[in-house]
């Protein structure tokens, strides 16, 4: 079996299962838990619990007021490199018939010039996302080994993505399986690091809009 | 066909004998050196050293194969199998081409075996059975593993044609009933040149045979030991349809308006970007076209195992699942694992507000 084989065959069923299970298994053990009762009197004219999660995961979507540039950069970077990952993944039309093969549907794909583009944007974005993490003191304080292991789980496809697009550095169908086995590594991470965010984000700010909110506070 | 006992003198000598002009050498050693992307020079080089070269021993041997690969070289336009056979080597052995038959034919072959002993390029096409000792594929009484490990003993070479032989090709395909193996992982102690396809381009076996004739020795070759001059490009890289899978301009069936356009076949499966072949800048039947030109992807033919690789018809970014309800079954365990989870955590959740309400009741008690 060659490397591609292996790849387009069982690194990637086993990493699609992995994914699946753990993604499963944390959504449900986490929205299963006992919730702790808030025992706080709601103060008077605050908003129902529905609205002041949903009103507090909108405001999370930009900066507010009096924060600095590095704050708005950082913010307006992450809306960069996340288009752009969303750009490629459903905009390229190799991944679209990747996607035709598991869920059976497709769309039109985007000109491959407009995805390269894309990912070279995108890669530009990552690397400023982990200067800025590694250069800012507070960044560096608060960062762990998942922060670092997701920037690279996510940066490696898109890296080998392009290298294959444009047979950079080796031949195609080893640039090719590399870039499956790549994304296998990021299926397999995903539910139990930091990738997680991308079902928990909507949960989370939801919670503490839903937390503040009852307590009469904006945030 | 020699009968092996007269190797036929130079190939010098056989042209003179049918009136072949040095001017026609040159002009078929141009042709040669430019399939094989030798230097101009190397024309004359080539001439040269052919006129002076005595002809080669072949002996070729066919196992588990369809005939295919002969039929490929038999419809060669250039050099012709003609010219192959009369100038350039001396085909002293091959089953489907030689008139004679039965234990006349063995004889041929011994005699061709004896007479250039060390010397006879082996050429097989087919793969090799190997399952209960290789009796699924059999001549004259003996097994195509027994006459490969003792024909190959004495050969210079062997070389490798088709993708049977140099990959195992469809027999090997699962389930693989008779064992089927390539030639070269029963011959491990010569060299051995693989030129696969289904079928192999005519050009690629001709031009083999008269690099290893003009300059004694084996041609470059990649990791999958294949000639790079014919294999060192993929399908894709020469492909004259590569221009719309850049813009990303794809046919997205056989009959739409991309396939009337011309753009590019990769939705409908063509394994181009992963197929090492001469076949879109040599093409065929004299350099007419070749299936992508015809409007049908590339199925990938040169490569080891495609008749495996998840469907002809599957896009290469596709994942080929083994079984997708492994898939369904990984969500059914971790719904399984989350509920246990769940559970587990209530319990502990329900012990604790009892160990505390018993605390304080007990507390209670012990006040005055």
């Amino acid at each position: 079996m060659s490397l591609l084989d292996f790849a387009r065959g069982p690194a990637i069923e086993v990493a699609l299962a992995v994914f699946t299970l753990g993604v499963m298994w944390r959504l449900i053990s986490l929205l299963g838990l006992p919730w702790a009762k808030d025992r706080t009197v709601r103060r008077a004219g605050a908003p129902s619990d529905f609205s002041a999660g949903v009103s507090g995961f909108i405001r999370h979507l930009w900066v507010p007021k009096g924060f600095g540039m590095t704050s708005r950069f950082a913010l307006i970077n992450g809306y960069v490199f996340h288009l752009g990952l969303a750009i490629i993944f459903f905009g390229f039309v190799q991944h679209i018939l990747f996607l035709r093969g598991l869920f059976g549907v497709s769309w039109p794909g985007l000109p491959t010039s407009v995805i390269s583009i894309a990912a070279v944007v995108t890669l530009g974005s990552l690397v400023a996302a982990l200067v800025r993490r590694m250069t800012s003191p507070v960044m560096r304080l608060i960062s762990t080994a998942n922060d670092y292991f997701t920037w690279l789980i996510t940066t490696l496809p898109v890296l080998t993505g392009l290298l294959a697009v444009s047979h950079l550095g080796a031949r195609y169908e080893t640039l090719l399986a590399i870039h499956i086995l790549t994304v296998a590594a990021l299926l397999i991470w995903f539910p139990f690091g930091k990738l997680m965010h991308a079902f928990l984000v909507f949960l989370t700010r939801a919670e503490t809009g839903v937390f503040y909110g009852r307590r009469g506070v904006k945030i | 066909m020699s009968d092996g006992n007269h190797p036929g003198g130079t190939i010098g000598e056989a042209l003179l004998a049918r009136g072949i002009s040095r001017r026609s050498l040159l002009k078929y050693t141009g042709y040669l050196a430019s399939i094989l992307a030798l230097p101009p020079m190397a024309s004359r080089a080539m001439a040269d050293a052919l006129a002076k070269a005595p002809r080669q021993s072949v002996i070729w041997l066919s196992f588990q194969e369809c005939t295919g690969c002969t039929e490929s070289l038999t419809r060669s336009f250039n050099p012709t199998l003609e010219d192959m056979i009369f100038d350039l080597i001396s085909l002293d052995y091959h089953e489907t081409l030689m008139a004679v038959s039965g234990a006349a034919a063995e004889e041929a072959m011994q005699a061709a075996r004896a007479a250039n002993k060390g010397k006879y390029v082996l050429v097989v096409d087919g793969s090799v059975s190997t399952a209960e000792g290789g009796i699924y594929s059999t001549n004259a009484g003996k097994t195509n593993l027994a006459t490969l490990k003792d024909m190959a003993s004495d050969a210079a070479a062997v070389l490798s044609v088709g993708t049977c032989a140099a990959f195992g090709g469809i027999p090997h395909a699962k389930p693989n009933p008779t064992g089927a193996v390539p030639v070269s992982e029963i011959v491990t102690d010569k060299p051995v040149i693989n030129i696969p396809g289904c079928p192999p381009i005519p050009e690629a076996i001709a031009g083999t045979v008269a690099y290893i004739i003009t300059f004694g020795k084996l041609p470059d070759l990649d990791h999958l030991s294949r000639p790079k001059a014919f294999f060192g490009d993929s399908i894709h890289d020469r492909c004259y349809r590569r221009p719309f899978y850049d813009k990303g301009l794809f046919a997205k069936s056989f009959d739409d308006e991309g396939a009337r356009n011309g753009w590019c076949l990769y939705e409908v499966g063509c394994k181009g970007p992963v197929t090492y072949n001469a076949c879109a800048t040599l093409k065929w039947n004299g350099g007419v076209s070749f299936p992508i030109q015809s409007g049908h992807g590339c199925l990938g033919c040169s490569e080891p195992d495609f008749w495996d690789r998840g469907g002809f018809y599957k896009p290469l970014s596709a994942s080929v699942m083994g079984n997708p309800a492994i898939i369904g079954g990984a969500a059914v365990a971790g719904i399984v694992a989350g509920a246990a989870s769940v559970a587990l955590a209530r319990k502990r959740r329900a012990e604790a507000l009892a160990a505390q309400s018993k605390a304080s009741a007990a507390a209670q008690e012990k006040m005055p």
